[in-house]
């Protein structure tokens, strides 16, 4: 009776549906996030120092290397912040089906993917 | 309940409201905030010096600082908890990320109110 199924949690075996795709990527965007703290502490204060420390600032976000890890910085923060609006609404039991919960894990790839793209066009 | 194993019991429904709560206090803090960027008339050391120095925008930062270390410190505890088996380990981990999170507040307030 019983159909015989792989049995393991093997993360490179498992075929990933996009809700779990957009899940794991919540958990990696947050550590990345976390990573990330100092240096975003970091350029706050040197924005905020004095008017040489200001122009230091200018200068080092302006260059294409930081203006790439802060635009990975920003999709990870909209990544984390869509996913974490449509975890919320899964709190409330909104959306829990299988299908309106693929269709909002889409919804979060493609709106804060879009969103950075946006920012990206806008900021370099 | 016998054999009892370090996990993470008995705080779970708090730290999983502590999580939504500081959620929605940084998801509006950064709405205004982006909204207080917007009003900005040019992105210059005396304009940005002056949007820093009210103290409305120091207690809402601050806020969300701290909002955002409860945060993270809830959401690395989780992670270590389900991919650090050795406890040792992990606990050892999850005294650096408090400590290091401690260091932020402390680092975030000489930052905001040495402006």
């Amino acid at each position: 009776m019983s159909k015989p199924r792989p049995k393991h949690l093997d993360l490179t075996k498992i075929r990933f549906p996009v809700t779990a795709i957009v899940s794991g990527m919540h958990r990696i965007s947050g550590t990345v996030l976390f990573l990330f703290i100092p240096l975003l502490l970091w350029l706050l204060q040197q924005s905020l120092a004095t008017p040489e420390s200001f122009e230091a600032f200018r200068s080092a976000v302006s260059s294409p290397l930081l203006k790439l890890v802060l635009l990975g910085l920003l999709w990870a923060y909209l990544h984390h912040l869509c996913a974490g609006i449509r975890h919320l609404a899964l709190d409330l039991d909104c959306g829990t089906d299988i299908g309106p919960a693929r269709a909002t894990s889409k919804a979060v790839l493609i709106v804060s993917i879009g969103l950075t793209l946006v920012a990206g066009a806008m900021l370099w | 309940m016998v054999n009892r194993t370090v996990v993470g019991a008995h705080y779970g429904l708090r730290d999983w409201l502590a999580q939504r709560v500081t959620a929605v206090v940084m998801a509006v803090s950064t709405f205004l905030f982006l909204a207080a960027l917007a009003g900005m008339p040019s992105f210059d050391y005396p304009q940005w010096k002056a949007l820093w120095g009210g103290s409305l925008i120091r207690v809402a930062t601050m806020l969300f600082l701290l909002c955002l270390l409860v945060h993270a410190w809830v959401g690395m505890r989780n992670i270590f908890m389900d991919y650090v088996k050795p406890t040792g380990l992990r606990l050892t981990l999850h005294a650096v990320v408090i400590l290091t999170l401690v260091g932020y507040a402390v680092w975030s307030v000489r930052i905001l109110w040495s402006v």
